[in-house]
C-alpha cells in the first residue's frame, strides 16, 4: 500500500476536500490501484529528456524562435464583465461584492 | 418528408429553397427530442423559445431570397461544457445546477453567427471526466443504438443527440478521447482538431494543455463545414493559434491517391477486439484499392499513454478546479461558520466521486516529495510521445489506429473500477498529449448490430489531409 487513509486525508486538506470515512477508504484503494499503474513510468530512462507542459509553443515559436510569442498582445484596455453579470450567479453579495462567512477568527 | 437524419447540406438547402422552413425544421427536431429523449437522456435543457426565435429570423432572411450563411437553419446543439448566454450552463454538474453563463463561447458564438441553431445543452460526464457518460451528476445517457449500453464520454449527449436525430450536428469537448470514443460507440463521426484549432474561450476547463472543442456529425464533410465555421485565431484565447483556417469541405472527395498511411504496431496488438481489428482491415484494403501505401510504423512510448494522461489531466484539473469554491458561481454550502470551512463543504457536496478522485490524484502527484516522481516524469514521457509522432510523420501522411479496444459496453460494467475505465481510453488519449488533429468515423458493425469506429491522425494542422482520407474511408463498402 503505497498511499494510506492518512495520505488520503493529507491530500483532501491541501484540495479543500472533506471525505467521509467511506470515502475516504475507497479512494484509498482506488489512488493504490492507479498509482500501481503509473508506475510503469519508472522502466523509462528520461534523464535528458526535456518536459513537456504544452503542445502550442512547439509549433507557434516566433521567427526569432521566441516560443510565446504567440501570446503576446498588445497592452490595450478592453471592456470586461460588468459588475451585475459578474455577481448574477452569486450564492451571497451585497450588490457590490461578492460576501462570505467571516474569514478571521478572534 | 423524413427530417430526422438529415446533413448539414441537406438542412441548410431545404431552408435556402424555401422548401422546409427553418421553423418547421427546428419544430420536427423539437418534437423528436420531446417524443425520444426520455429514454435517452441526452439533453439536459432545451431551449426551445430561443431555438425558434431564431428559426424565424432565417425563415425571414430566406423568404428576402438573399444568400443565407453557411449553417443557416441547421439545428445543433452544444455539450454542457460550452458556456451560452443566459442558458444554464451545468457541466455535468449538481455543483452549477443554477449557473446561467453570462456570456457566449468563441465556438458557440461562431455557430450562432452562421446561422445554426441551438436547441439546448447537451448531457456529459461531470466536468468532461469519464468515458460512458455515468459520472454525469444529472442522469446517464442511453447509446440511441442499444440503450441498455452507454454512448461513451465524455460527451455521450453530444454523439447520442447525433445518433438519435436530435440534432443535425453538435459540439463536443475532447481532453482523451471525449468526442472521439463517443462517436464510435455511437456510430457517428467525432472530429478532434489540433491543439490551437479552435478557441477554448468559455469552454469550462478541464485539463488545459489537453483540451480541445470539436464536432460530431452524421458524415465527414459536415465535420469539415463546422470546422470551417469554428476554426480560427481569437483573440480571447491566447492558445488559440494563429494559422490560417483551409477551406476543408473542399478536401472531401479529393483523390487519396498516393498518400502513404502509417499503421502503428502497437495499437493492434493484444487487447483489440477481433472484429474491430478485421473491419479497419476491410478499410485499408479497399484504400489500398484507392492507390494509398499502407507502411507498418512504431509508435514505440504508446504503452506509457495512459499513465501520462492520467498524471497530467489530474494534475491540471485539480489546479482548474480550484476556482470552484462556493463564492462566485457555484452554489454554496449552508451553515457553514468561517470561509474555510464554507469552501470545504461546499466543494465535497458539490464534486461527485469521480472529479474528487481525480482532484485527489492531481493533487497528490504535485504535492512535495512526488512532483518529481509522477508529474515531471509524465511530462518527459510526454515528450518521448512527442518524438514518436515526428518521427512517424516524417515518413507517413497520416495513422491509422482503433478508436476504441470494444464496442460499446454495458451499463454499469465498467463503474466499479476506475483503473479499468481509464485503460479503455488507450487509443485516445496520445493525439491529445502530443497535440496533433484526429477524426473518428464509422466503420461498419460488430455481429451484434453495434458501431465500430476508425481512427485517422494526422500532422499538426494538416486536418485538410485527415479529413480528406477520412472522406475516402466513410465512402468505400
Amino acid at each position: 500500500m503505497k498511499v494510506t487513509e492518512k495520505d488520503v486525508a493529507y491530500v483532501a486538506d491541501l484540495a479543500n476536500l472533506e471525505l467521509t470515512p467511506g470515502e475516504s477508504g475507497r479512494m484509498a484503494a482506488d489512488l493504490n490501484s492507479i498509482l500501481d499503474h503509473m508506475d510503469k513510468l519508472n522502466q523509462l530512462d528520461t534523464a535528458g529528456v526535456e518536459p513537456m507542459a504544452e503542445a502550442v509553443s512547439a509549433f507557434s515559436a516566433s521567427a526569432a524562435g521566441d516560443r510565446f510569442a504567440y501570446a503576446q498582445r498588445a497592452d490595450e484596455v478592453h471592456p470586461g464583465l460588468d459588475r451585475a453579470a459578474a455577481l448574477a450567479n452569486a450564492p451571497d453579495t451585497d450588490g457590490i461584492c461578492f460576501r462570505v462567512p467571516k474569514v478571521i477568527e478572534r | 418528408m423524413n427530417l430526422d437524419l438529415l446533413t448539414i447540406e441537406e438542412a441548410r438547402g431545404l431552408v435556402q429553397s424555401r422548401e422546409v422552413s427553418a421553423t418547421a425544421l427546428t419544430e420536427a427536431h423539437l418534437a423528436r427530442i420531446a417524443e425520444k429523449d426520455g429514454e435517452i437522456g441526452a439533453f439536459l435543457t432545451v431551449t426551445r423559445e430561443p431555438a425558434l426565435a431564431k428559426a424565424a429570423a432565417i425563415d425571414r432572411l430566406a423568404e428576402k431570397g438573399d444568400p443565407l450563411p453557411p449553417l443557416a437553419g441547421v439545428p445543433v446543439a452544444l455539450k454542457d461544457v460550452l458556456m451560452t448566454r443566459g442558458v444554464r450552463t451545468t457541466a455535468g454538474s449538481k455543483f452549477l445546477d443554477h449557473f446561467v453563463a453570462p456570456y457566449d463561447a468563441t465556438a458557440v458564438s461562431r455557430l450562432e453567427a452562421a446561422g445554426a441553431i441551438s436547441l439546448g445543452k447537451l448531457n456529459c460526464d461531470e466536468f468532461a471526466m469519464g468515458s460512458s457518460n455515468e459520472n454525469s451528476a444529472f442522469k446517464p445517457v442511453r447509446n440511441p443504438r442499444d440503450t441498455t449500453r452507454v454512448p461513451g464520454g465524455s460527451s455521450g449527449g453530444a454523439a447520442a443527440a447525433v445518433a438519435a436525430g436530435f440534432a443535425v450536428a453538435t459540439l463536443g469537448s475532447d481532453t482523451g478521447g471525449s468526442i472521439r470514443q463517443p462517436a464510435a460507440f455511437c456510430g457517428v463521426v467525432g472530429m478532434l482538431p489540433t491543439y490551437g484549432r479552435v478557441s477554448r474561450y468559455g469552454l469550462i476547463a478541464f485539463a488545459s494543455s489537453l483540451d480541445h472543442v470539436g464536432p460530431l456529425t452524421r458524415t465527414v464533410k459536415d465535420a469539415a463545414l463546422l470546422l470551417e465555421v469554428i476554426a480560427g485565431r481569437d483573440a480571447q484565447d491566447s492558445t488559440s493559434a494563429d494559422v490560417p483556417v483551409a477551406a476543408y469541405s473542399a478536401e472531401c472527395g479529393r483523390d487519396v491517391k498516393g498518400l502513404r498511411i502509417g499503421i502503428p504496431r502497437e495499437y493492434f496488438a493484444e487487447g483489440l477486439d477481433a472484429e474491430i481489428r478485421a473491419a479497419i482491415e476491410r478499410k485499408l484494403d479497399a484504400l489500398r484499392g484507392l492507390g494509398c501505401e499502407i507502411v507498418s510504423v512504431s509508435l514505440p512510448h504508446t504503452e506509457y499513454a495512459i499513465p501520462v494522461y492520467y498524471i497530467v489531466a489530474t494534475a491540471e484539473a485539480s489546479a482548474n478546479l480550484a476556482r470552484f469554491d462556493g463564492v462566485r458561481y457555484t452554489s454554496r454550502a449552508e451553515h457553514a461558520k468561517t470561509l474555510a470551512e464554507m469552501y470545504r463543504l461546499s466543494r465535497s457536496e458539490g464534486f461527485g466521486a469521480e472529479v474528487k478522485r481525480r482532484i485527489l490524484l492531481g493533487t497528490y502527484v504535485l504535492s512535495a516529495g512526488y512532483y518529481d516522481a509522477y508529474y515531471r516524469k509524465a511530462q518527459q514521457v510526454r515528450t518521448l510521445l512527442t518524438r514518436d509522432f515526428q518521427n512517424v510523420f516524417t515518413n507517413v501522411d497520416a495513422v491509422i489506429t482503433p478508436v476504441t479496444p470494444t464496442a460499446a459496453f454495458k451499463l454499469g460494467e465498467k463503474t466499479g473500477d476506475p483503473m479499468e475505465m481509464y485503460l479503455s481510453d488507450i487509443y485516445t488519449v496520445t493525439a491529445n498529449l502530443v497535440g496533433v488533429p484526429g477524426i473518428s468515423l464509422p466503420c461498419g458493425t460488430n455481429k451484434e448490430g453495434l458501431p465500430l469506429g476508425i481512427q485517422i491522425l494526422g500532422k499538426h494542422f494538416d486536418e485538410a489531409t485527415v479529413l480528406r482520407l477520412a472522406h475516402a474511408v466513410e465512402q468505400v463498402k
